[in-house]
């Protein structure tokens, strides 16, 4: 049996023995959804909605639905992909990496962390398709024989990079999910009698893929567990390093810095925590799950969202010096420009979004909230949205000639598509709630014995 | 002499691990362990050999490197050469650290799920599978012991109350 220091605060509330652990992880499956299950998932579906028509009316006229104009010709669109794919790096954190360092407190959160993943890198992986006005030749980027001249795609490009970085990510992080679901699905299956509830029986016997828990069966799902860690720790790394280098290969001032990749890595970890506790800190209490995603693992992330947070403030600091140090005018000048010029308001959002309301975790009070933490969460949310605004936007609307200098303000289709990816999201996340294992039942017994407050009383 | 399956059923997983070792001591041959979780030490006790999963993912890895390099080898340099801002199009080689990215991607793409797909065709586990646990509870807080035994049952089950079964189950065969 595993043993643990008694100064360690327990990770499982309240007097839990392995059935009621499954009793309570069922619950949600079982039950039906209540009043705000119900609220939040018809506002999230109108907002896809207002998604839907959005993108059926940009793919119908064009890309002339946007405010784009010929001076800042990319704006919402990749901010919102590489938002989306920020968000979806901490899922992968803390189920690979978290793993591989034997972080316990990992568990009862990765289950949903990895759904937010998936789900977020699906809402990213929108925004290049319809940006390519004509969706339906979406294949073109792969590099298949084809008909057209039998041109192939450009290995050299970061922009394929980014096809073969997101598609890995993408399918390579719902196996590991999936891994890791069958023997939750397969209890599922077991609670759910062929008599009362025919239909979810053959629902989860189908997806539990008929798993029983034999002895090397589980020996092989521990060592697969651990390596599809090894892989997808190298892997995050490099999703959002491939990213970065979309603007970091480029020779636009302010794009073209050798900072990127590990500033881009940082900030995707730091808005991904942010929006992995806007997402359990309402779900802990909507499926009552209050004993097992305690303040223990809110303050956890809020130690990380700090660090990160501190790590980008740094990075922000050092790139204004290297423009400054590099000598050349037209970078000092799109720095100059970000911090004063017209859009010196999205810059100070940024800022004090990113650097300076975090530092506030220094306080203990603060981060062992769950209102301060709510709050805070939506903060990195909007000032990690405007990073990217910030860094896109000021840096192409004052190019070289000033006579093509312009703004940028977005449209009603702009906003449509915007909202209706996040409600997209809330809807493929709400859905999930209701229909999948929420924790990772099978993991998180493993624990209770080390890491339980009622073992731990014990001694 | 008829062969009959006993299931033993356990409470805890410490119980069924130190009952695992003294049955296995007499020289009795355990079939199969169903939990509801891994247990730390089982396999060890069981005598199962390691699993080669890891191995498995290391030369689906090169494989992935390998098809990775010959498939932007012909389309970069034997099918179509470009001039690509300069680049040596000239030569794998030279032009080699432009294509690392695609190439580790290709590595992680192939090691995970072609070890993922290997770990489900190893394990029997595919969508609609039946489970083979003769008892539900095995997902939720029970562990089952199975054993063959031909013949008369009675010390193995006197054993198996010993070393702390709950339950003991008999199907005749």
């Amino acid at each position: 049996m595993q043993k643990e220091a008694e100064i360690r605060d327990p990770l499982i509330l309240g007097k839990k023995s392995y059935h009621d652990i499954t009793k309570d992880i069922a619950r949600p499956v079982e039950g039906k959804a209540n009043k705000y299950w119900w609220i939040l998932f018809s506002l999230s579906f109108g907002l896809f909605l207002w998604g839907v028509l959005s993108m059926a009316y940009t793919v119908g006229t064009g890309i002339g639905a946007w405010g784009l104009n010929k001076t800042v010709n990319w704006a919402w669109d990749i901010t919102n992909f590489v938002w989306w794919i920020g968000i979806g790096h901490a899922g992968t954190l803390i189920s690979a990496v978290l793993l591989l360092f034997r972080q316990k407190w990992r568990m009862s959160i990765n289950r949903s962390a990895e759904a937010m993943t998936i789900f977020g890198v699906l809402q990213a992986s929108l925004f290049p398709i319809i940006h390519m006005g004509r969706p339906w030749l979406a294949y073109y980027v792969f590099p298949i024989p084809n008909q057209f001249g039998s041109l192939w795609v450009n290995f050299n490009s970061p922009l394929l990079w980014d096809v073969f970085a997101i598609s890995t990510y993408f399918s390579v992080s719902l196996v590991f999910w999936y891994i890791g679901l069958i023997p939750d699905f397969a209890m599922l299956r077991d609670r759910f009698s062929e008599k009362t509830a025919p239909m979810k029986k053959k629902l989860y016997s189908f997806l539990s893929f008929g798993w029983s828990g034999k002895a090397k069966h589980w020996q092989r799902f521990e060592e697969v567990s651990l390596v599809l860690a090894g892989l997808a720790t190298p892997l995050v790394f490099s999703v959002h390093s491939i990213v970065s280098m979309d603007f970091a290969t480029s020779v636009i001032p302010g794009w073209h810095t050798t900072i990127f990749p590990p500033y881009f890595v940082l900030g995707a970890l730091f808005s991904g925590f942010a929006m992995v506790e806007t997402l359990l800190i309402i779900m802990r209490k909507v499926v009552s799950l209050e004993s097992y995603i305690t303040i223990k693992h809110i303050e956890y992330m809020n130690i990380i969202i700090l660090l990160t947070g501190s790590l980008v403030g740094t990075a922000y600091i050092t790139e204004l010096f290297m423009s400054w140090y590099s000598g050349v005018e037209f970078e000092q000048y799109a720095f100059i420009n970000r911090a004063t010029g017209p859009y010196w308001w999205a810059y100070m959002i940024m800022m004090s979004c990113n650097v300076l309301t975090p530092q506030l975790y220094w306080f203990k009070k603060i981060r062992t909230s769950f209102v301060a933490t709510f709050i805070l969460s939506i903060f990195v949310n909007i000032g990690m949205w405007f990073e990217r605004f910030v860094i896109i936007v000021t840096s192409l609307h004052r190019d070289f000639l000033p006579s093509s200098w312009s703004m940028f303000s977005p449209s009603f289709i702009d906003i449509g598509i915007y909202l209706g990816t996040i409600g997209f999201f809330f809807t493929l996340f709400l859905l999930y709630a209701r229909t999948f294992p929420v924790i990772a039942q099978a993991e998180l017994k493993t624990i209770v014995k080390s890491s339980g407050s009622e073992y731990k009383n014990k001694k | 002499m008829s062969t009959n399956t006993l299931y033993g059923i356990f409470d805890d997983e410490e119980v069924l691990l130190s009952s695992v070792k003294e049955i296995r001591a007499n020289n009795i041959e355990i079939k199969e362990v169903y939990s509801p979780f891994p247990i730390h030490g089982l396999d060890k006790a069981l005598g199962l050999k390691e699993t080669r999963m890891a191995i498995t993912a290391f030369i689906y890895g090169c494989l992935g490197l390998t098809l990775g390099s010959l498939m932007i080898y012909y389309m970069m340099q034997i099918d179509w050469p470009q001039n690509i801002g300069g680049k040596p199009n000239w030569s794998f080689y030279h032009n080699l650290p432009a294509f690392v990215p695609v190439l580790f991607e290709c590595v992680v793409l192939f090691a995970a799920h072609l070890m993922s797909i290997t770990y489900l065709i190893r394990n029997g586990l595919y969508p609609g599978g039946k489970s083979d646990s003769p008892d539900e509870r095995t997902t939720d807080d029970k562990f089952l012991m199975e054993i063959q035994v031909e013949g008369d049952a009675t010390i193995i089950k006197e054993m198996l109350t010993k070393t702390g079964a709950t339950e003991i189950n008999e199907k005749e065969a």
